[in-house]
């Protein structure tokens, strides 16, 4: 909590003294994006290459099957060979996993 | 100090003055680190470059950045026209956030940290991939294509290189078999993860350096913000102060990254100790743990400088290509390693 209050304090800071010392004018100009000087061309907000959303679900996929790990690697000491015999299934499934979305492609950026 | 403060005044009050204390403490320790690693970045830059770097400000160039910190604070925060406000004002809140949680976790030395949860590491994960989430807004927000364009390179490579980085932590976490980083370090007493896991830890630690890297965006990774393509990536469209903050946060984020990599697998505030040799384990005792951390930790840091400063940038299928067919089916194939090793108790 003091942590996110000090970090939330700190951006508020840097950019209240920014906005109290820093000059200010108006200029039409200013307001356009910045892309190499030639007037900009139709919004930025549009279709997006979908090869990036094909990572981000892999990852979901994978970074869900770390936080199941995590758990398991606390207490892996303790299991014992138990722990490690179902763990390899948990990780053969995974690996499957991975193995499939290779085979199909996915990892491709075309 | 609770109790001096509590002894003068009225619980709550006792309560929030040590807060504030912690948080204003905290504040200076992440503007010093901050200020200390863009001058070191300068002058490692200008080092392998064969340049001098800053030396006109200050004595050696000392006063190079706090003068860059006054001048930024100087300039016009500029928005532009078609942005979105909200997202494009909330972007760096954050981007700041993220790294000052994660910052807070660090032991610096033996009872010296902020935060110390029983589940520390993984906390310090969720925490710094909060950061993905600002980067994403900022280039989004700007409606520039550049920034766009970055923001999303950026988004593929922080999120694909995190799988890594928690592979390769996990690899450590069966070793130690917990997550708080007071007891990690404790455990490193009679020597450290990198020597005791052996061969497993080594794997671990040299995809940890990479995979590091390329969650902070930089070195051979830093095509986000690809400066002869993208202009800066995905803060193209910010100015002044604005734009400084995300400079920080990135600059913090590396420091974290090496601190993270000098607790779990250097020892943390842990002084080198080499059984057997008495005379040369009480000299290294004397040495303050705070010396020991910050020492392992910019030894990272130098580490990470030196790839950065020598590589050339990659494609973005390369990087993608690097994660997903090698890093992640190794850090699995480590990870199994690493429990066969713990399992079996083959380690030092």
């Amino acid at each position: 909590m003091v942590v996110i209050l000090t970090a939330i304090a700190l951006v508020a800071v840097a950019l209240g003294i920014a906005r109290a010392i820093s000059p200010r004018s108006y200029n039409p100009q200013k307001g356009e994006a910045y892309e190499c000087g030639i007037p900009t061309r139709g919004r930025s907000w549009m279709q997006f290459k979908v090869g990036y959303y094909l990572f981000a679900i892999l990852f979901l996929m994978f970074d869900v099957e770390t936080v199941f790990l995590f758990s398991w690697a606390v207490v892996v000491q303790e299991l014992g060979v138990y722990g490690l015999v179902s763990i390899l299934f948990f990780l053969l499934i995974l690996i499957l996993g991975l193995a499939y979305a290779w085979r199909k492609g996915a990892l491709e950026w075309k | 100090m609770h109790a001096l403060l509590t002894s003068l005044m009225p619980l709550r009050l006792a309560v929030f003055i040590e807060c504030v204390i912690v948080g204003v403490c905290l504040l200076l320790m992440y503007a010093v680190i901050a200020v200390v690693m863009i001058f070191m970045e300068r002058k490692v830059c200008a080092a392998f470059q064969c340049r001098l770097g800053p030396v006109r400000v200050g004595f050696w160039g000392l006063l190079q950045v706090p003068a860059d910190v006054l001048k930024m604070l100087t300039k016009e925060i500029i928005t532009i026209r078609r942005s979105d406000r909200f997202l494009y004002n909330l972007a760096p809140y954050i981007v700041i956030l993220a790294s000052v949680l994660a910052f807070a976790c660090l032991p610096v030395n033996k009872g010296l940290e902020v935060l110390d949860f029983n589940v520390g590491v993984f906390f310090l994960m969720a925490a710094s991939s909060i950061g993905v989430v600002g980067i994403l807004l900022a280039g989004w927000s700007s409606n520039n294509k550049y920034s766009l364009i970055g923001a999303m390179r950026s988004g593929a490579q922080m999120i694909s290189y995190e799988l890594s980085i928690g592979l390769s932590i996990l690899t450590i976490i069966v070793l130690t078999d917990t997550m708080q980083f007071s007891e990690i370090v404790a455990r490193q007493a009679d020597g450290w993860f990198l020597f005791k896991g052996h061969v497993p830890a080594l794997v671990a630690f040299v995809i940890y350096l990479i995979a590091g890297n390329a969650e902070v965006n930089r070195g051979p990774f830093d095509l986000p913000e690809a400066e002869s393509e993208l202009t800066a990536g995905y803060h193209t469209e910010y100015s002044g102060m604005h734009f400084g903050l995300f400079y920080v946060a990135e600059f913090v984020n590396l420091f974290i990254v090496a601190g993270v990599a000098a607790t779990i697998f250097l020892g943390g505030w842990m002084p080198l100790h080499i059984a057997g040799w008495e005379g040369f384990n009480t000299v290294m005792d004397y040495i303050p743990g705070f010396v020991w951390f910050f020492g392992k930790a910019f030894f990272v840091v130098g580490l990470l400088m030196w790839i950065k400063w020598t590589f050339p940038r990659l494609r973005i299928d390369q990087i993608l290509t690097l994660e997903w067919k090698y890093l992640v089916p190794i850090g699995l194939a480590n990870l199994l390693l690493m429990v066969i090793v713990v399992v079996f108790k083959l380690h030092f």
